[in-house]
């Protein structure tokens, strides 16, 4: 039985609730685990010793952590082999994904594996053994598969090792399966579990002499074999972060100033602190105040009861009017651009073209959304803190606790929980472990759990940077592309995130992601002639943060609309003007083969129906798509279907491959038909799913996925890479319906010319 | 004072009556399956049965509940994970992050509750819970594939899983 290992906690009885017969009807097996008296202290087995669902019932022996072999591989005498992993698991299958290339090198049965999160004290402790964490950037698999595949490599030479020594043979006679080892001269086997104690006292190989399995022969990495996680997803009982229980706990909800940048001024919490389980109302931080109360319900209805007087400081004027203007001057300006790339004097060469084209795109300020609202428990003592945190950040989530509560990071323990969703909202900007950790300190020794209502996760995000691109091109008298100009203007993740830093002159690669030169993992994929791109950089006092993808997405959006719409002015087909513009990278032009073949480009479609192709490279994937789109008298955007084709090198496991394919064709369709954060009076407009309106079920198309993986020198990620052609490939679509270019998002009604 | 029939067991509950079925379920009686995703019925994560029927519980006053009201949360759905939902759902490894999943699955066995066979455009019209990680296509081939199961094991009950509870 696959498990997986995961701090549990008992849901807490309240006090007030009394079954009329037995326990309530939760699992009676759980245990109510307090975790800081084991997991204070920092040291050797930090992490180690979590309970899974099995071990719940024997109370979380530390011996069924079974005998660490190395960092990456436990085995227990049954011949489980526990596999460690650090990277989050948010959906995307980096769980299994990762215990399939270590199971691979170990030689381990996989129906007997099962899996341990690490926390941030241990990787501390163990002087980051298990290397970076941190999940964004669709880092999960292609930045650790070389490091987790040697640490299953050196587990299973050094229980080939403990065998080859227990029966005075040579290493090179024995053989292993699925975890047993054979001595095929003496006809002698034993099995994992029997030589691990003897294996954990052997030095490690030295990871780079190892030898690791060659794809072509992987058994378990690159099938698409079930996921390790999903049973408890299925009956409720699967924790989450918000679902957290603890002795004494009680529970907070926030509220921040509405407008960006401003401040709290007054407070009076009387009649506040008459609202029925209301233990305190405190300030946060400069700019909010929270309520701590007996349940979520009763600070909730609290929250409006506080009378608060807002400083909403100098940006209460700001709206999407006074942004739009800001980054239409960005589009103009001659001073202060971050020149990325200039191969020509494109503008001059674009206006003496025989034929112009040119056009101004935009995308707006975009919400993450996930359904786990943002949440975070903490618990700080004098001398030590704990979060229950959902993070795609655990070391990022450390430091910011260790920096609120004063604590050093040795005091600090982070109880991780798989997040109900990241895009990139919980990586690298821990803004709700600050607030958690703020709270607490002023009820000291207490466990607050702070969840955000859904209105001030929509109204408190770090939102996908705004912006707008100027494109231009030039075609001589036959017709052939002469230079390309692209002035993007827009905010800055680097700027938010670095407020105190002079960038006069700052590179902004983050920016102008997707349009870099070659080699790189965000390469442009055109090589086209005279290709100037300047990056003017204006900011606005909206948070801003890294939503999934990045800024590829937009960039996307605005090269691969832009070079549709040059591909008409040529009178060409999509394809063919792509193929003779793009880079000679074979992989890239296989993909737009792949995905017009699968997407039966050419073909006919019924009447009303229209077919538009994209094609980008990110993440170090390949992927092109095709989508099928229809409008109604009413102007609404149907999406019939969409064939998506990707290259990522390395597939380890397809079946997780299709479904982040389904996945992100559903999180950019939603972006592309409504999604935007609107600004009024300094303040986002929007305040929850009524108004910021996502894809259902209703709308979802049907998707064909088709996934090349022959090999790479670089392995490419999977997470993001394929959002980047769903809005553009719609759009083509759409403009053919609508006799017009789509250039801004989000589309939402869509009239035709 | 409320006394509640949940999962088949009778709670007595103490909450302000305006308190929404959602909380009561979470805080008071400790039942986290159903999820908290927007507090105004429009995400469905909080997605619960009342006497069979599906019901959004964020919007659910304990007020207006009655003690004979059977309320069947995700943990009651079945025992052991045997509804033909549950297992479709395992099948094709449907949930991603799972945090939308308790409230698709009951949403989807109310669906088939009242409509042993939907069409597609029947799952359009019922299946309205949102989901941020897109699993939309996966949930209805498990449908379908639900749909299958339950066949098979009304014509097979001796080849049943485990008894599927009931609210």
């Amino acid at each position: 039985m696959n498990n997986t290992t995961h701090p549990q906690a008992l849901p807490q009885l309240k006090n007030n609730s009394t079954p009329a017969a037995e326990q309530a009807p939760v699992d009676l097996a759980r245990r109510f685990f307090v975790l800081s008296s084991a997991l204070a202290g920092g040291g050797l087995m930090l992490g180690f010793n979590l309970p899974s669902g099995a071990q719940a019932a024997t109370g979380g022996d530390a011996a069924d952590a079974g005998v660490e072999i190395d960092a990456w591989v436990a085995v227990r005498p049954d011949d489980t082999c526990v596999i460690r992993f650090a990277r989050t698991e948010m959906g995307q299958g980096t769980r299994t994904g990762l215990a399939q290339l270590i199971a691979e090198e170990l030689d381990c049965d996989w129906d007997k594996v099962t899996t341990e999160m690490v926390s941030p004290q241990a990787n501390l402790a163990r002087k980051g053994v298990w290397g970076q964490m941190l999940t964004v950037g669709s880092f999960g698999i292609r930045f650790s598969h070389d490091k987790v595949r040697r640490g299953g490599a050196a587990a299973r030479a050094m229980l080939l090792q403990a065998a080859a020594n227990e029966w005075g043979v040579a290493v090179a006679e024995l053989s292993v399966q699925k975890g047993l080892i054979r001595h095929a001269a003496s006809g002698r086997q034993t099995s994992y579990g029997k030589v691990a104690l003897a294996a954990s006292r052997l030095p490690a190989p030295d990871p780079k002499t190892l030898q690791l399995k060659a794809p072509a022969d992987w058994k378990i990495a690159g099938q698409p074999l079930k996921r390790l996680d999903t049973a408890p997803k299925l009956n409720g009982r699967k924790i989450y972060a918000v679902d957290v229980a603890l002795p004494g706990m009680l529970t907070a909800t926030i509220k921040a100033c509405p407008v960006f940048g401003g401040s709290l001024l007054r407070l009076d919490d009387a009649a506040a602190m008459k609202s029925p389980g209301v233990r305190k109302v405190v300030r946060v931080g400069t700019d909010a105040y929270a309520v701590i109360a007996d349940t979520w319900w009763q600070a909730k209805s609290a929250l409006e009861k506080v009378r608060v007087e807002w400083d909403y400081g100098p940006h209460a004027a700001e709206s999407d009017a006074t942004i739009a203007a800001r980054l239409s001057e960005g589009l103009e300006t001659k001073t202060g651009l971050f020149e990325f790339r200039k191969e020509g004097d494109s503008a001059a060469l674009v206006n003496s073209s025989a034929k112009k084209v040119a056009a101004v795109y935009s995308a707006p300020f975009l919400a993450h959304a996930t359904m786990e609202p943002m949440n975070c428990t903490a618990r700080v003592g004098k001398d030590a803190a704990e979060i229950w945190v959902p993070t795609q950040d655990p070391e990022g989530a450390h430091l910011a606790m260790s920096k609120q509560s004063g604590l050093p990071l040795e005091k600090c323990t982070v109880h991780r929980f798989d997040p109900g969703g990241g895009f990139g909202r919980r990586g690298r900007v821990s803004d709700f472990v600050t607030q958690a950790v703020a709270i607490a300190q002023q009820m000291p020794g207490t466990a607050i759990k702070l969840i955000w209502s859904r209105e001030e996760d929509m109204t408190h995000g770090q939102y996908r940077p705004i912006s707008k691109c100027k494109l231009s091109a030039g075609f001589d008298a036959d017709n052939r592309l002469t230079a390309v100009h692209v002035r993007l203007s827009g905010q800055s993740i680097y700027a938010w995130r670095n407020p105190t830093e002079n960038l006069a002159g700052f590179k902004d690669n983050s920016q102008v992601q997707g349009w870099f030169a070659q080699p790189s993992d965000q390469a442009l994929c055109y090589a086209f002639p005279q290709l100037s791109i300047e990056y003017a950089m204006r900011n606005t006092h909206v948070p801003v943060g890294t939503w999934r993808g990045v800024n590829i997405p937009q960039n996307a959006f605005y090269m691969e609309c832009f070079v549709e719409e040059l591909a008409r002015a040529a009178g060409a087909d999509s394809v063919a003007f792509r193929k003779q513009w793009m880079t000679k990278d074979a992989r890239q032009s296989a993909i737009l083969d792949l995905a017009a073949e699968k997407g039966d480009w050419g073909k006919p479609l019924p009447p009303g129906v229209y077919r538009g192709i994209a094609q980008y490279f990110s993440y170090a994937t390949y992927c092109a798509a095709t989508a099928e789109v229809s409008l109604n008298a009413q102007g609404e955007v149907k999406v019939h279907r969409i064939v998506l084709a990707l290259d990522c090198g390395y597939a380890v496991n397809p079946g997780q491959i299709e479904a982040q394919v389904e996945g992100s064709i559903v999180y950019g369709l939603s972006a592309a038909l409504w999604g935007e954060c609107s600004v009024q009076q300094g303040r986002v407009v929007e305040t929850n799913f009524h108004d910021y309106r996502v894809l259902r079920m209703a709308e979802m198309p049907k998707v064909e996925t088709h996934i090349r993986a022959n090999g790479a020198a670089v392995w490419g990620g999977i997470g993001e890479p394929t959002i980047a052609v769903v809005a553009p490939a719609v759009a083509n679509a759409l403009s053919l319906a609508l006799g017009k270019p789509v250039r801004s998002l989000p589309i939402k009604i869509a009239k035709p010319a | 004072m409320a006394k509640l029939r949940i999962n088949g067991k009778q709670h007595e509950v103490r909450a302000q009556s305006d308190t929404p079925l959602l909380w009561v379920l979470r805080e008071h009686v400790g039942l986290t399956g159903t999820k908290f995703g927007c507090g105004i019925a429009q995400c469905g994560a909080c997605s619960v049965h009342i006497n069979g029927q599906l019901v959004r519980s964020c919007i659910i006053n304990m007020a207006s509940l009655k003690p004979g009201d059977n309320i069947t949360t995700i943990e009651g759905l079945s025992a052991d994970s045997s509804h033909p939902v549950q297992q479709a759902w395992a099948a094709l490894d449907v949930p991603q992050c799972g945090y939308c999943q308790s409230g698709q699955i009951m949403a989807a066995a109310a669906l088939l509750a009242a409509k042993p066979d939907p069409s597609d455009a029947d799952i359009d019209s019922a299946m309205t819970n949102i989901c941020r990680c897109g699993t939309y296509q996966r949930i209805r081939q498990a449908i379908h594939q639900a749909v299958a199961l339950a066949k098979n094991s009304r014509k097979n009950p001796a080849a049943r899983p485990s008894k599927t509870s009931r609210s």
